[in-house]
């Protein structure tokens, strides 16, 4: 397929561009050569674009279950609330008189996403997740700091971890200490003991886990951490399971964030925005990055918290994303969104219980919202890996689950359907993964050849990883 | 897959070839580069560096994961591997030839195993 560089000729325009109403002026340092942009007309834009739509996969596609991505159904209300004018049509500068709607957007978004958390305050600027995990840790930094408890270095991270914690904690300047996990898949809560001490920054944990199982020591776990002079940081990755059912505050969590793209539902997988809200406990209040908006009676106001680690991002974040989970929150409401939860966790329950007719599990149910499969023994018995089962769903219109992750699980497939998939489809989808397990026993060089139905067949993701071309270079 | 006898090997599937009583090569197992996948990438320590006996000492990086590469001995490093910067698939094409780092002044060993022991190690 052809870039839109490739396309069209010299000449060939559109008239989307509005005719400009502002006096021209000279740029003092003009523009030697002529701007690279493609020569399309509006029919060749649009069809270009339609043709690249037409061959990705979205949740708008078909079933979508990336474990641990939480690919939902993204109700289009949200859209229009995110589009309405006095949303859309603002300048981040505005004087703060003329946007009291959107601060009290954002203050709601605070208020009732702080109640589903179990947190006193909030932040949204961090863009997406990681982000959130770099701003709370900086958050359990300044916290210390503020202590004068210098001694305190260390990040504890369990090796079922998502690989942003140990990454975000080494950017944020502290070690990371690594702790096994039981074969349960939980923490082992003697490594974590003896893990801990006066050098104990904070723990991160995601819970439930990456594994899909929520972690029954929990209140034990982050005991042991407050016991130790450390805080506890909650990866709001897996929140889908146990939103408006039980509280990471309620679990003993200081500081957390959200993936409001994820839980709270915004078009996401393509790069963002995204928005990774971060909730905390009033003791890390003061060190919120800021402004956050406040309401004096008068009205509301973006101020500066007291010992404010300073900004994460320009303006206010993904302003749009959190007007996406403000709808979201209040079309589902307090019955709606345990309810969505609990689906999320029975369609991974029955579809793990489908699958097990043929494939093995990582660890025994019940599980959570998403659950892992172990292909190590169909990879041995018959050559086929969890990559040619995953290339094989392609061929039926299926997006794969996550694949080799957790890394702790050989040969891993790591399946999330969401709340949001009906029994149906759940059973068209677990035909397909039974009938593949056939295919890998009966004729698995099928497997290995394909997909054979998509638009590109298997890819080179080995010469891709060692030479990769990041940079479009024009042709003469 | 092959173990040549004349090696030794740790538990977290590196091997050691000692080139006199205090120097060594290191590098990782043919089971290693098997389980890893096709390398990508390889980030290796630097000249003059210290390594620890069971610590991390350099990473790689397959298109599944970035993974450690843990010392079998506690010394310094002598001399890098330079080649496998720019030719990571050494490490799976020749895992044995592709060493990592050679470490001098070698003053304590993690547990070793013969070839034997850890063909049947790696069997388990």
């Amino acid at each position: 397929m052809k870039l839109i560089f490739e396309k069209g000729a010299p000449g060939q325009h559109l008239t989307l561009m509005p005719a400009c109403d502002v006096p021209e002026v000279n740029l003092s340092r003009p523009r030697t050569e002529p701007l690279e942009l493609p020569h399309v007309s509006e029919t060749e834009l649009t069809r270009h674009y339609t043709a690249l739509a037409k061959r990705v996969h979205g949740v708008n596609d078909g079933f979508y279950p990336l474990g641990s991505c939480t690919m939902k159904y993204n109700p289009k209300i949200n859209e229009d609330m995110a589009n309405l004018p006095g949303f859309a049509q603002i300048h981040p500068l505005q004087p703060e008189g003329t946007v009291q709607g959107c601060l009290e957007a954002l203050d709601a978004s605070a208020r009732l996403l702080g109640e589903i958390t179990g947190m006193d305050a909030m932040t949204f600027q961090p863009a997406a997740g990681a982000h959130g995990e770099f701003t709370g840790l900086l958050l359990i930094k300044a916290y210390h700091t503020h202590r004068n408890d210098a001694a305190r270095t260390k990040i504890i991270v369990p090796d079922s971890a998502h690989g942003t914690n140990p990454a975000s904690a080494v950017m944020a300047g502290f070690t990371v200490v690594n702790i096994p996990s039981g074969p349960d898949g939980c923490v082992d809560v003697e490594a974590l003991r003896s893990a801990v001490g006066p050098d104990t920054a904070g723990l991160m944990l995601t819970n439930p886990n990456t594994v899909g199982i929520f972690d029954k020591n929990i209140l034990e776990i982050t005991k042991t951490v407050h016991d130790a002079g450390g805080l506890c940081y909650y990866d709001g990755a897996n929140l889908n399971a146990v939103m408006g059912v039980v509280r990471p505050g309620d679990m003993g969590f200081d500081v957390i964030h959200l993936n409001l793209h994820k839980t709270f539902s915004t078009p996401h997988g393509g790069g963002g925005p995204g928005s990774g809200a971060v909730g905390c406990k009033k003791l890390l209040a003061p060190f919120l990055p800021g402004p956050v908006v406040a309401e004096d009676g008068t009205g509301y106001h973006l101020v500066q918290p007291e010992h404010s680690i300073g900004r994460m991002k320009n303006f206010y974040g993904n302003f749009a994303v959190i007007v996406r989970a403000l709808t979201y929150v209040l079309t589902l409401g307090r019955e709606g969104i345990p309810e969505a939860a609990k689906n999320a966790v029975l369609n991974a329950n029955y579809m793990m219980k489908r699958l097990s007719e043929k494939y093995a599990m990582a660890y025994a149910g019940p599980c959570m919202h998403e659950f892992v499969m172990c292909l190590q023994d169909l990879k041995d018995a018959t050559g086929c890996s969890a990559m040619d089962i995953a290339k094989g769903l392609l061929d039926h219109g299926i997006h794969p689950p996550t694949m080799y992750f957790p890394l702790i699980v050989h040969e891993a497939l790591m399946i999330e359907p969401t709340e949001t998939e009906s029994q149906d489809t759940m059973d068209a989808v677990c035909g397909v993964f039974l009938h593949l397990w056939d295919v890998a026993h009966n004729d698995p060089q099928a497997l290995h050849n394909a997909p054979t139905k998509t638009p590109v067949r298997r890819l080179d993701e080995v010469g891709a990883a060692r030479n990769p071309v990041l940079r479009y270079i024009p042709h003469d | 897959m092959t173990f040549p006898a004349e090696l030794k090997y740790s538990k977290d599937h590196e091997w050691v070839k000692l080139l006199d009583d205090a120097t060594a090569l290191v590098g990782i197992t043919d089971f290693a580069q098997s389980e890893l996948g096709d390398l990508v990438f390889i980030n290796l320590p630097q000249e003059g560096d210290g390594v620890t006996a069971d610590e991390p000492f350099c990473d790689v990086e397959s298109v599944k994961a970035v993974s450690d590469v843990v010392s079998p001995v506690t010394g310094v490093v002598e001399e890098v591997n330079t080649q496998l910067e720019d030719a990571p698939q050494k490490l799976n094409e020749d895992p044995y030839g592709a060493w990592i780092a050679k470490i001098k002044d070698v003053s304590a060993f993690g547990e070793l195993l013969n070839a034997q022991e850890y063909e049947a190690f790696t069997q388990k």
